[in-house]
């Protein structure tokens, strides 16, 4: 009773979230590129991906969903099935944020320019490479690769934090930048949430590969 | 039971079992053809040992009675019930008679005292709606398939067995019929210990708390139902209920 076709099509709903992970990564690197270097044309295409996403989003749940009702699967297939549900709902998440990224890049170009002492590239270099390695994790079936996605996460809160009370200081200081401050205060905010969602698809591949639940620091195995 | 070991001629077809079944609960044994689980049942009500060639050793217990050394195979087979996977009611009796012969057997004639037990045991077994009508005028191999099944695990429950062995129940049934046999061990359990063998990793989901998986006549593992299921320990147990062997 060896199921060759189910294990294809579980390999296909892999394949199928690798390019919905794709399309989420290339529009946060987009959302950010377009800060960088303000430009709105970027924020644009960013925009303009967020259909494609949802649309992917639909096709990949649908496809979990019939293999669900139709395979019933069990134990580690079950669990992965489960995992790119989540993993899927995530990414889509991803795409939003970028989305929000890009709208207050917008916001941004349309007020007058200012300097404000926060590192934004950086919180996005970090919260990217969460992204990436929760998915290099995913890719290789690699809780230990997972693990170290969690660990990053305590990094982009403090970053967050310490960039919202600059930004705080800056909005007191000067107020006439409030705006500004508070378009770079949401994007950093959006980042943030990046990481979040890096850390839950880090804690899916984990059940996928172990069966353990890891969220909200449980340690144990379900 | 410890060290359960049992042969067919030369093959050494159970390997060591070392198992505790819970009381008052439904216990499933999952395995390719040929794993040892059906041996396994059959060693639990002596029915190993009616092929000649068959032989076993090790100690199986109920409560603190050794099967095997402590009582006459006749009456292990009366405190441990089996239901098969072909329904297999007596053709020339009626529904009544299926379920009736082995109290009168065990030595109870009274007519009134029969009625009661056939009755409650057609009850138990969810069939008494369905044949009150015709219990002493039809045979047990006139109703359907999934009805002569539950006529037969009224019969295994009349004499009132303390465990109830169960073969492969469901196989030869259509799902309407399966589902009632899949409530009816969900009821029974209450009162019975059931030991369910079954191919359908589905139906043992369903049904049982606890689930053994056997290969080669080993006991690879033995578990929560919700965790062979979800997350077994054994990587052979994942590999065969995910269909990547067997």
């Amino acid at each position: 009773m060896t199921r060759t076709r189910f294990h294809q099509n579980l390999d296909d709903l892999k394949e199928k979230l690798l390019v919905m992970a794709g399309m989420a990564e290339q529009a946060t690197q987009r959302a950010i590129e377009a800060y960088r270097v303000g430009d709105v044309s970027i924020c644009d295409l960013v925009t303009r991906s967020e259909p494609a996403i949802n649309r992917m989003e639909r096709d990949i749940d649908q496809m979990a969903l019939d293999l669900l009702a139709m395979e019933q699967p069990m134990a580690i297939d079950l669990r992965f099935i489960l995992s790119v549900i989540k993993i899927n709902a995530d990414l889509e998440r991803v795409g939003d944020q970028a989305v929000n990224i890009a709208e207050r890049v917008r916001d941004l170009q349309s007020l007058p320019q200012v300097e404000l002492p926060v590192d934004i590239p950086k919180l996005a270099t970090l919260a990217a490479t969460m992204v990436r390695n929760a998915l290099q994790a995913f890719i290789d079936a690699d809780p230990a690769m997972a693990e170290k996605v969690l660990l990053m996460d305590d990094e982009v809160d403090e970053m967050n934090r310490a960039i919202f009370r600059t930004l705080t200081r800056c909005i007191q200081d000067r107020p006439e930048h409030s705006q500004q401050a508070l378009d770079v205060l949401i994007i950093a905010r959006n980042l943030e949430r990046v990481g979040d969602h890096a850390t839950n698809i880090a804690e899916d591949v984990i059940f996928w590969v172990r069966g353990a639940d890891v969220r909200h620091h449980l340690q144990t195995g379900s | 039971m410890q060290n359960l070991n049992a042969w067919y001629g030369g093959t050494h077809t159970l390997h060591d079992i070392n198992l505790a079944i819970p009381a008052n609960r439904a216990t499933a044994l999952i395995g390719p053809s040929g794993c040892g689980k059906s041996t396994f049942v059959r060693c639990l009500n002596r029915m190993h040992e009616t092929n000649p060639i068959a032989r076993v050793t090790g100690s199986v217990k109920l409560g603190d009675l050794d099967i095997y050394n402590d009582a006459s195979p006749v009456e292990i087979r009366r405190r441990v019930g089996m239901v098969f996977q072909r329904p297999n009611p007596f053709p020339t009796m009626s529904i009544y008679d299926n379920v009736a012969t082995g109290l009168r057997l065990g030595g109870i004639t009274r007519r009134k005292r029969l009625d009661e037990i056939v009755e409650r045991s057609l009850r138990r077994a969810a069939l008494w709606d369905e044949v009150k009508d015709v219990w002493k005028s039809k045979s047990g191999a006139s109703v359907s398939g999934g009805q002569q099944q539950r006529l037969c695990i009224a019969r295994a429950l009349a004499i009132d067995p303390e465990v109830l062995l169960m073969d492969e129940p469901a196989s030869a049934l259509d799902p309407i019929s399966t589902a009632k046999i899949e409530d009816l061990i969900f009821e029974l359990k209450a009162d019975y210990t059931i030991v369910i063998v079954t191919h359908n990793m589905q139906q043992a989901a369903r049904v049982a708390e606890m689930t053994g998986f056997f290969l080669n006549g080993y006991l690879v593992e033995f578990d929560a139902t919700t965790k062979i299921f979800t997350n077994p320990t054994d990587k052979r147990t994942e590999d065969y209920i995910t269909g990547r062997f067997g």
